[in-house]
């Protein structure tokens, strides 16, 4: 088990970076009703930076992910203790409304998962739930403009009334990405966004997520250690509910300091 | 060691092959009942469509007193007493009455009272006989038979085959069966009252279960907490279902009736009760089609920020409405098709008038069914058959109203 207090001091670890912290994360412990999913995590996310999560499958990695927007809410037998806030904002303080605070993070999911409705009304879909553009001009600005930052616009812009579920699984899952940034968010959180395609689509994603890095901040679990190295500036290594190793993502390539994290890093384990 | 797999493979493809003649065979089999019923059900409803009557010439200018007080009944007699029954006695007089219906003169009432210009003119009017006489015409009479122990004696077999040689008998499409109530006279009762009565009781069935039952499931589904009293409530819902329709009828007699002090055969409580009986079939239907939602488009709205009411509203409940629709309209039609709960609130009175509202006295189709099924008028035989197929045929409008309803709110994924 890691230590807190060593966390605790340098959430950073030994990272050197001009960027802010963003999210802060202490102590996190999680169950599902008896069984508990992650111990004693402790882990900041920098400012616009791409960090990616890994570790083998069941580690806790997608649980912690679904922490930092409180999807883990929504399954009953699932508790939390610890304190994560962002923007030095305690989100899981009892007057944060989680509605306005996943309209702050948006999320991609493993499979891709537009909603049975026109493309267009899959990407407004966000900005009309939150009431934030009632003119129909901008909002046909808003949602052009979600789609170029997806890289979707030049592919589809002609089927805008198509259903989304009508597009490949690589567009979907831009569609999707557009869909979360269409709310403007501050964080993007990606649960396996890659998963489920095939390797053009997925150098797509990857270069997507590279240039959006420079807006968002990007939280990214993954199982291709090859996408964690091209894509992100900080890694962490999940491994059994525990958080073994957290740093720049050159260094943990190169020359972890935990055994274990070079173990699976160099694909002897896990 | 190929053979060996050759002989398997042989074996696993007639497997293959029996068990599709035994889906094939069980498919024919239950195809030929359906036939079987409904041909039957056809063939013996056939004589229901049709009534004999007579041509009677009518004479109106006769009778010099002003409209509203015409005898109808008096003049229908004594028209008819005008053919030549060769009686000289009462008895003889009311026998030669008899084979003539009595709904006649309602009939020539209404024929005078839509054209008042008929009044003071001959003209000729078709006058129904009487079930016996009816079924004369139709089947013909077993002569073997004692007189003392046929419908008809000899004095009215001779009359009736006069008729006929005179030609004035003829056989018409029997419009009664669709626009009369019931009645005690089987060549004037029609299906019309208990129709209404259905209809009218299934919609207030409709307006009470399909939003209790629908909220209830999306409540239990999306915000119930998930604890004890929760699963009580679920594993009773489901043993509700399965509870005999009868026991509803007198849960409705002594609640809705005796407590509440609701009027009696009337399609309001027959409505209720058959809700009690429909709400669980909407709820497990309900719940079934949210729970085959996607579970990841409940998170991608969630993610972009949607509440809970929202996901239910805007996302679950738009894919859930194809099977929440057939399920409800399933829970109706087995509703439609019910008579044991109805018989125990009374709707199984004999109501002749057809129901204007929803507090009127009315009966139900099968109820009707079941009443035409215990008279003890041969006639009724046909007309019990052909009430069935009118119950089977609004029963097939309502689960084709299903599948378009469905095919019509269908997403793609």
């Amino acid at each position: 088990m890691v230590d807190g207090t060593e966390n605790d001091i340098k959430p950073n670890g030994n990272y050197s970076s001009d960027n802010n912290l963003l999210i802060d994360c202490k102590n996190v412990d999680v169950f599902y009703g008896d069984k508990q999913a992650l111990y004693n995590v402790s882990l900041g996310i920098n400012e616009k930076e791409v960090t990616s999560l890994i570790g083998p499958s069941g580690c806790g990695k997608s649980t912690f992910l679904r922490c930092l927007n409180r999807m883990n809410d929504v399954i009953d037998s699932c508790s939390i203790s610890g304190n994560i806030t962002i923007n030095g904002e305690d989100i899981y303080n009892p007057n944060i409304d989680v509605v306005e605070l996943r309209s702050r993070i948006g999320m991609v999911f493993q499979k891709p998962n537009p909603f049975p409705k026109s493309v267009f009304d899959n990407v407004a879909y966000g900005p009309r739930l939150h009431g934030k553009i009632a003119d129909k001009d901008e909002m046909s600005h808003k949602v052009e403009a979600s789609l170029v930052r997806a890289g979707l616009w030049d592919e589809i812009k002609d089927r805008l009334n198509e259903p989304g579920t009508s597009l490949s699984g690589g567009q979907q899952q831009r569609l999707c990405i557009a869909r979360a940034i269409a709310v403007d968010p501050e964080i993007i959180l990606m649960d396996e966004p890659c998963s489920a395609l095939d390797p053009i689509a997925t150098a797509k994603i990857e270069e997507l997520i590279d240039e959006l890095k420079t807006n968002y901040t990007i939280v990214i679990v993954t199982h291709s250690m090859q996408q964690a190295a091209r894509v992100s500036q900080r890694t962490a290594f999940f491994h059994l509910g525990n958080l073994i190793e957290v740093g720049d993502t050159e260094n943990i390539f190169r020359s972890p300091e935990n055994e274990q994290t070079e173990a699976y890093v160099t694909g002897r384990y896990g | 060691m190929s053979k060996n797999i050759n002989s398997m493979m042989l074996k696993r493809q007639s497997a293959e092959k029996r068990f599709r003649f035994y889906g094939q065979a069980s498919l024919a089999i239950a195809l030929i009942m359906l036939v079987v019923i409904i041909s039957s059900m056809t063939y013996r409803s056939i004589p229901a469509f049709t009534n004999y009557g007579l041509n009677l010439s009518i004479n109106l200018s006769k009778e010099n007193i002003a409209q509203d007080n015409i005898n109808y009944r008096r003049l229908i007699r004594d028209n008819i007493s005008l053919l030549d029954s060769g009686c000289d006695d009462r008895k003889c007089r009311k026998e030669f009455l008899r084979l003539f219906s009595s709904g006649a003169a309602y009939e020539l009432r209404d024929t005078i009272e839509n054209d008042p210009s008929l009044i003071g003119k001959d003209f000729s009017k078709f006058i129904l006989f009487s079930d016996d006489a009816d079924l004369f015409y139709k089947f013909g009479i077993d002569n073997s038979l004692p007189e003392s122990e046929r419908r008809l004696n000899d004095r009215e077999i001779t009359w009736l085959n006069g008729f006929k040689e005179l030609g004035l008998v003829e056989k018409r499409f029997s419009t009664n069966l669709f626009t009369n109530g019931d009645s005690r006279e089987p060549e004037i009762a029609g299906v019309l009252g208990a129709v209404i009565g259905s209809l009218l009781t299934i919609l207030i069935t409709l307006i009470i279960s399909f939003p209790i039952g629908v909220l209830s499931a999306i409540y239990l589904e999306s915000f119930a907490p998930k604890n004890k009293l929760t699963d009580f409530i679920e594993v009773n819902i489901n043993n509700l279902a399965a509870v005999p329709s009868i026991v509803f009828g007198l849960l409705g007699l002594a609640l809705f009736i005796n407590f509440f002090g609701m009027p009696r055969s009337a399609p309001l409580v027959g409505g209720c009760v058959l809700s009690l009986m429909t709400l669980p079939v909407i709820i497990i239907a309900t719940r079934a089609s949210l729970q085959s939602v996607p579970p990841s488009i409940r998170e991608a709205a969630l993610a972009v920020g949607a509440s809970e009411m929202q996901v239910v509203f805007q996302h679950l409940l738009p894919a859930a409405l194809p099977g929440i629709l057939t399920g409800t309209i399933i829970g109706l039609a087995r509703a439609f098709g019910e008579s044991a709960p109805l018989l125990l609130i009374g709707m199984v009175a004999f109501v002749v008038d057809i129901p204007g509202s929803f507090t009127d006295p009315a009966t139900a189709l099968p109820v009707q069914v079941y009443l035409w099924a215990d008279s003890p008028e041969r006639a009724f035989v046909a007309k019990t058959s052909a009430a069935t197929l009118v119950l089977i045929f609004l029963l097939i409008i309502i689960n084709l109203a299903a599948v378009i309803l469905r095919k019509k709110y269908q997403l793609k994924w």
